[in-house]
């Protein structure tokens, strides 16, 4: 793979914290996932989570939006906080939360209704009444993730039609219309072939800056093209555990920890 | 050796137990339909004659011996609405709180399905001694075709909610997470989203649903009665297709003719019903882009 570079904004350090983790376990029927992580997330960055398979990156990233309450038998403890708030103290929103921050799926999942409605649905029910703003919207979305040209003669075609990385970008958009502030993405290129991903993976760069991005990826290279941050977990005595979260430039080229330099070197994991 | 052995021995024997596998898959096949090639054929050969546009046309005269079922087609089809708009939103709403509003092996979930599953086997006659008491004479509605089509409701319910609920459960968790992220409420994810996916296992639903209260007998003696008039609203007696056939057969000596006809009227009713359902599904389907 060659080394591509994105030009845009806040490469530095000097963006503040939006989401702070602070001491999280996450247990699925009592057994925990991951463990005891602490760390923040900066706004306008893109967070790689990063590490092998099964240390609880996933479980993590779906307690940023409060996924998990979905999942039977999940136990989440510790504090998120997002914009100084916590995100599971009583009272809050949950709605109005996920509306904030959106999250895309390892497999793309558009609605089985069509083009449009995948988009125009959820605007309708977060209370945009005017049908012109939501064809904006609509139209601006699906231009930010370079899909309007390839749809927008077929708007009422079946969005399950579209080809796997038409869909996922789909699905970014339909993130996109609701403005949220944050992006959450597990694996997304995963499922994709590599010019879909790669098409993908040049559009999460391109949200650094306008939106705070936080990526699970299992491919490194793809860690080292995009994110600004990265944190590393690793499995230990059962649980996940974060091993190490620093910039991107320092954690690939001088990671402070052992597991971490073989992880990255590709001995291990 | 040994391998060699047994090779030719299970070569020997193939044959025969491609043979008995054969009979055995196509045996039961060839039977079933052959039961409903000859209940066909029979109802053809003995009905086909006298069912015409005529017969479906004008009402029974001398007891149902001659004339037609114009009235009891009527009556039938005001039952099984009643039936149906009754059963349908009751059923699908019962079926989205089993598969989405309940935890799975919760005590709610449990307590209803066990219910369902219950009131599933609960003989059809059971059904209308509890319609006529609780319809007819609790509420007064006296027989009438209001009581028989609730009646037929309960009974339908059952297979209703739980087809219902087997094709929302079918729907991938994919669709509901991807809802959930975009901070849509359940209404809004069920109403959009899971329903109109689940289209075709409704549809099933329905049909199950209607070819019993179709072909319900016991039930609608005691609730909808047997009076052959044209029916002037919901509160008058009507004779349902089935009872008219029962009592044709059964209390009218030289009632058989006709009594073949009819039932060839309610078969033809029935794979109609079918047919139409089936294409109304594949509509569905093709139309909410359930492409896969």
């Amino acid at each position: 793979m060659t080394n591509r570079s994105y030009g845009a904004a806040p490469r530095g350090r000097q963006s503040e914290a939006l989401i702070a983790l602070e001491d999280v376990t996450i247990a699925y029927g009592g057994k925990p996932a991951v463990a005891g992580v602490g760390f923040a997330i900066n706004q306008g960055c893109v967070t790689a989570l990063i590490g092998p398979s099964g240390c609880g990156k996933t479980s993590l990233l779906s307690s940023l939006n409060r996924l998990t309450d979905l999942l039977p038998g999940c136990a989440v403890t510790g504090a998120i906080r997002i914009a100084g708030r916590d995100i599971r103290a009583p009272g809050v929103d949950v709605h109005a939360l996920r509306r904030r921050v959106g999250m895309i799926f390892q497999r793309p999942n558009p609605f089985p209704l069509s083009i449009k409605r995948n988009l125009d649905m959820p605007l309708k029910e977060h209370g945009v009444r005017s049908a012109r703003e939501r064809m904006e919207r609509i139209e601006a979305a699906l231009e930010a993730v370079g899909l309007w040209r390839e749809v927008s003669g077929r708007l009422d075609a079946p969005a399950l039609a579209l080809s796997g990385g038409q869909q996922q970008r789909l699905c970014l958009a339909r993130a996109i219309c609701l403005e949220p502030e944050i992006i959450l993405l597990d694996e997304p290129c995963s499922a994709l072939d590599p010019i879909a991903s790669g098409v993908v993976e040049d559009l999460i760069a391109a949200l650094r800056g306008r939106y705070t991005v936080v990526i699970v990826t299992h491919n490194l290279a793809q860690a080292r093209r995009i994110a600004d941050d990265v944190a590393v977990f690793w499995l230990v005595e059962g649980a996940g555990r974060l091993i190490e979260h620093g910039a991107a430039r320092q954690v690939f080229t001088v990671p402070r920890h052992e597991i971490s330099a073989n992880y990255i070197a590709g001995v291990r994991g | 050796m040994a391998d060699r052995g047994l090779s030719t021995a299970a070569g020997r024997c193939r044959p025969l137990r491609d043979g008995a596998l054969a009979l055995a898959v196509w045996g039961p096949v060839l039977l079933v339909t052959g039961v409903f090639a000859w209940l066909l054929a029979d109802l053809l050969w003995q009905g086909g004659a006298r069912l015409s546009l005529q017969f479906i046309l004008s009402a029974p005269r001398d007891a149902g011996r001659a004339g037609g079922i114009a009235p009891i087609l009527v009556s039938t089809g005001l039952i099984v609405a009643v039936a149906m708009l009754a059963a349908v939103p009751l059923g699908f709403a019962t079926a989205a709180l089993l598969a989405e509003f309940t935890r799975p092996g919760g005590a709610v979930g449990r307590a209803i399905g066990l219910s369902l599953d219950v009131l599933a086997g609960v003989p059809s006659i059971v059904f209308g001694l509890f319609g006529n008491a609780f319809f007819c004479v609790w509420l007064g509605l006296g027989f009438s075709i209001l009581s028989g089509g609730l009646t037929l409701a309960c009974m339908a319910l059952p297979i209703l909610v739980r087809t219902a609920e087997a094709g929302l459960r079918m729907v991938p968790d994919d669709w509901r997470h991807g809802a959930a992220a975009l901070g849509l409420s359940r209404r809004a994810a069920l109403l959009h989203i899971l329903l109109p996916a689940a289209t075709p296992a409704l549809a099933a639903g329905l049909m199950l649903g209607l070819g019993r209260a179709l072909a319900e007998t016991a039930a609608l003696i005691f609730t909808s009665g047997y009076v052959d008039r044209m029916p002037s609203s919901l509160f008058d007696s009507g004779r349902a297709l089935s009872v008219h056939i029962y009592d044709l057969t059964m209390n009218v000596a030289g009632g058989n003719p006709n009594a073949y006809a009819s039932a060839l009227a309610l078969i033809v009713l029935l794979l109609a019903i079918n047919g139409f359902a089936l294409w109304l599904a594949e509509l569905l389907l093709e139309r909410r882009m359930l492409v896969q």
